[in-house]
């Protein structure tokens, strides 16, 4: 040992070469390439239409990747987002329809059909970090129990029904644009931004990440580990709910089978090909962007050039597999 | 009479650090043989190149008068060496019968022949003279002794001649620990062996006939149990054979009120009844062998633990009941395990130097970066950490400017009581001194600080008072001119501070 040595860092510890430098970036790399073959190979591509499409389909994985990306990073893991977004779902036509309190209607039942939905997924989210922080249960566990129930209360609340709405007032965080880009996808890159700020700057931020990279060192160190992962986990179930009343929003119906099936899996791979470290203690909100946008991207592409979509997923599992496999190999 | 195991001149290095140097071992058969030292002695790497698990470098070994090498531990079981982990490692939901036969199921016909596999398991426990066991049920409807006891059973079988129990006893109850002697007892009359590894001297002068104590990675003792003193033992396994460290310690202030005092501690098995104090300004040892509840005291005193009994008092300052509270109230802990319980390594240096001070630096939620920076930056340069920028991973940081790192997380609170458990660990002794310079000029400074050590003359150096832990209980409270490594030792063995006796130099 050559510990008193000005010795930054033991040798063979840190390589820098060009893969090591770009490896952070891979994603971002990827998407770059991969817009670029487009750009020659696809045709139409490079339109505002394109853009629109993409970037709305992507937006409900971006948000809720972001809240995965925050519970990933205290060594989490949050499976009931997609349940959750069904239940926000089902409950926003709910009030503004005016089927829970009758005679409610107009803006006070607009408002109440944005904010209710997004407090009680908070609220559910809160719950998974309790049954987490209260009983020590492993997170994929306990977030499973929602996972299940969640779309059952659900369809629970709409009697199974599908619910079908034109309700303008509601719906702009949809199909509304502001200098032709959708409102959806700003409140997409609004989510991100303050997110990544919020990692990097906030006394929050930077104990989520405490807590991931050593629990027991942070606890000694006075950081409160229960109330910061059960705030990890109610913000995550809070963003589901952002992201299951644009879906519905979009569809201009809900349909508690269908609303956000699938999308804890997308939101996972988006923050594992971002390169968020599943052990937790390292994570990146923008490269969670990157990582949905590379996927949705892939699977445009293979879909423009006539690849069917099952052939697309065998892709998007390919993708994810070489991004594991990257920050496994940049692991120290 | 032939030894039964004879292990000389053995040699075993990691990576270049030699664990053992010339270790050596004998065991008679039918003897009760105690193994013992500090941690980092080589105990462990002795016990695994005896069964098995490493290879040994150099040296030779001989079992049942044949000279072995075993490749694998199935190798040294089925020569006839079992062992017995600390942990049992068993099926709990099975039944006793499944757990005794795991891995050697009887087969007729190619079906399981439940008959002779219970009248085996029967016979087996009757032989250690275990009673009322309906082999039939599941496993985790006994007590732990009995589970201790069919994992023994399961073990040794009828075919082993020496058994290795590493530290068997630490998970039982005193009435356990007695069932655990009879079926010690019970090997012995029957002729097997057994390699005991404990670190509590009772037990050792209890149950077993002969004692190997190693330090260093060397064998600095063997003897008869009866011919070696208790304070012999604790000699070998802490003493330097060479000079005694010179007390050096602050003068210390006895008569003000305490800074912190802890009255009647107690939690589990390993803190039964420890009362200590320290005062501002002074440095107080807190000393006893592996396991008498040294670092378990330390996160009492944190709140890392509650206490099942007891109080913790420190001077204008609440009850401390959580990490957060110990914060407010002034104290700062560095604990034994740097790795596992300091460092969150992926953090830069910066932000584990600022990890405790952040909230401090937090204005409506959000982290002064500027004022984070400037405390990191005087921290480093005070403390003289080596790191190529504050920005750099802390994991790739050497050992010792780790510890300064942590250091610097509580120093950056200035801090009324630190805590230091092993500091000193594991980090190279240009480091060392450093720190121990840094804490010596901290609490010149009007610092009180609690230090645990397993090296008994930094404790005697820097301390003013050392109390010490015996089994979970504080035995004495040395202080002043009492203070010397034989009287530190001699409490460690006896638990009383007066009768240290006279020691031959030579």
């Amino acid at each position: 040992m050559t510990e008193s040595l000005a010795a930054p860092a033991p040798a063979g510890s840190r390589r820098p070469g060009w893969g090591h430098r770009l490896a952070p970036h891979g994603a971002l790399l990827a998407l770059v390439l991969l817009i670029l073959f487009n750009a020659a190979f696809t045709p139409n591509f490079l339109t505002w239409q394109t853009l629109n499409v993409n970037l709305t389909q992507v937006c409900a994985t971006v948000i809720v990747g972001v809240g995965m990306t925050l519970v990933i990073a205290t060594a989490g893991i949050d499976l009931s987002v997609g349940s959750l977004m069904a239940i926000a779902g089902a409950l926003a036509p709910l009030i503004f329809l005016g089927h829970l309190v009758p005679g409610l209607s107009g803006p006070p039942a607009i408002v109440l059909a944005f904010v209710v939905p997004v407090a009680v997924t908070a609220a559910l989210g809160w719950f998974n970090g309790w049954l987490i922080t209260r009983f020590r249960i492993q997170p994929i566990v306990a977030t499973l129990v929602l996972f299940i129930a969640g779309r059952g209360i659900a369809q629970v609340m709409t009697n199974g029904n599908l619910q079908v709405f034109n309700t303008p007032g509601f719906q702009w965080i949809a199909l509304e644009r502001v200098a032709g880009i959708p409102v959806q996808a700003i409140l997409m890159a609004v989510v991100v931004v303050v997110a990544a700020w919020a990692l990097r700057r906030t006394l929050f931020g930077r104990r989520v990440l405490a807590v991931g990279g050593n629990e027991t060192a942070a606890r000694l160190a006075g950081v409160p580990v229960v109330r910061v992962k059960r705030g990890v986990y109610a913000l995550s179930g809070a963003l589901a709910g952002v992201a299951g009343l644009i879906v519905v929003a979009r569809n201009s119906a809900a349909d508690a089978n269908l609303v956000g099936l699938g999308v804890e899996l997308d939101a996972i791979a988006a923050a594992a090909v971002g390169g968020t470290l599943l052990t937790g203690g390292r994570a990146s909100v923008v490269g969670t962007l990157w990582g949905a946008l590379l996927i949705q991207l892939v699977r445009y592409t293979l879909l423009a050039n006539g690849v069917p979509d099952a052939a697309a997923l065998v892709v998007k599992a390919g993708i994810i597999l070489a991004a594991v496999v990257l920050q496994v190999r940049r692991a120290p | 009479m032939a030894p039964l195991l004879l292990m000389q001149g053995i040699d075993k290095a990691f990576g270049g650090v030699p664990a053992l140097q010339q270790a050596s071992l004998a065991v008679e058969p039918g003897e009760v043989h105690a193994l013992i030292g500090q941690n980092g002695a080589g105990k462990s790497t002795m016990i695994k190149v005896m069964t098995g698990s490493h290879r040994r470098d150099a040296g030779e070994m001989v079992f049942d008068g044949r000279p072995v090498a075993f490749a694998n531990p199935r190798a040294a079981q089925d020569a006839g060496i079992a062992t017995i982990h600390q942990e049992i490692n068993l099926v709990p939901f099975r039944s006793v019968t499944e757990n005794i036969c795991l891995g050697r199921e009887r087969r007729r016909f190619g079906l399981l022949d439940w008959g002779a596999m219970h009248r085996e398991s029967e016979a087996l426990l009757a032989r250690f003279a275990i009673r009322g066991i309906d082999v039939r049920r599941p496993l985790m409807s006994y007590p732990t002794a009995v589970q201790q006891m069919v994992a023994i059973a399961r073990a040794v079988g009828f075919s082993a001649r020496l058994v290795v129990m590493d530290e068997p006893t630490s998970s039982l109850d005193e009435a356990e620990v007695e069932v655990l002697f009879g079926v010690i007892r019970q090997l012995k009359a029957d002729g097997v062996a057994v390699v005991f590894v404990s670190h509590r001297l009772d037990e050792l002068y209890a149950v077993c006939d002969r004692v190997t104590v190693m330090r260093d990675g060397r064998t600095v003792l063997s003897a008869a149990m009866s011919q070696v003193s208790r304070f012999e033992l604790v000699r070998a396994m802490l003493g330097r054979d060479l000079e005694q460290a010179v007390h050096a310690g602050t003068a210390g202030t006895p008569g003000r009120e305490p800074l912190m005092e802890a009255r009647h501690l107690a939690r589990g098995r390993r803190v039964r009844d420890v009362s200590l104090s320290v005062h501002s300004g002074e440095i107080v040892g807190l000393a006893g062998l592996l396991g008498s509840g040294r670092s378990e005291t330390a996160r009492l005193i944190f709140g890392a633990d509650r206490p099942a009994s007891g109080d913790v008092i420190v001077a204008s300052a609440g009850p401390i009941d959580g990490p957060a509270a110990a914060i407010a109230a002034g104290l700062g802990y560095c604990a034994e395990d740097r790795k596992t319980e300091g460092i969150v390594p992926d953090l830069s240096v910066r932000e584990n130097l600022v990890l405790a001070l952040m909230p401090r630096l937090t204005r409506r939620g959000v982290v002064d970066e500027a004022q984070a920076k400037a405390v990191a930056d005087r921290f480093i340069a005070r403390l003289g950490v080596r790191c190529a920028s504050p920005e750099q991973p802390i994991r790739e940081l050497s050992g010792g400017n780790q510890q300064k790192v942590l250091l610097a997380r509580w120093l950056c609170m200035d801090p009324r009581l630190m805590i230091l458990d092993e500091p000193t660990r594991g980090i190279d002794v240009g480091a060392k001194a450093e720190i121990l310079t840094l804490v010596r000029e901290l609490a010149a400074d009007g610092l009180g600080v609690l230090m645990i050590s397993s090296e008994l003359e930094e404790v005697v150096e820097a301390a003013s008072r050392i109390f010490v832990l015996r089994d979970g209980v504080s035995v004495a409270e040395l202080r002043g001119a009492q203070v010397s490594e034989d009287a530190v030792m001699a409490a460690m063995a006896h638990g009383g501070a007066a009768e240290a006796p006279k020691v031959r130099h030579d």
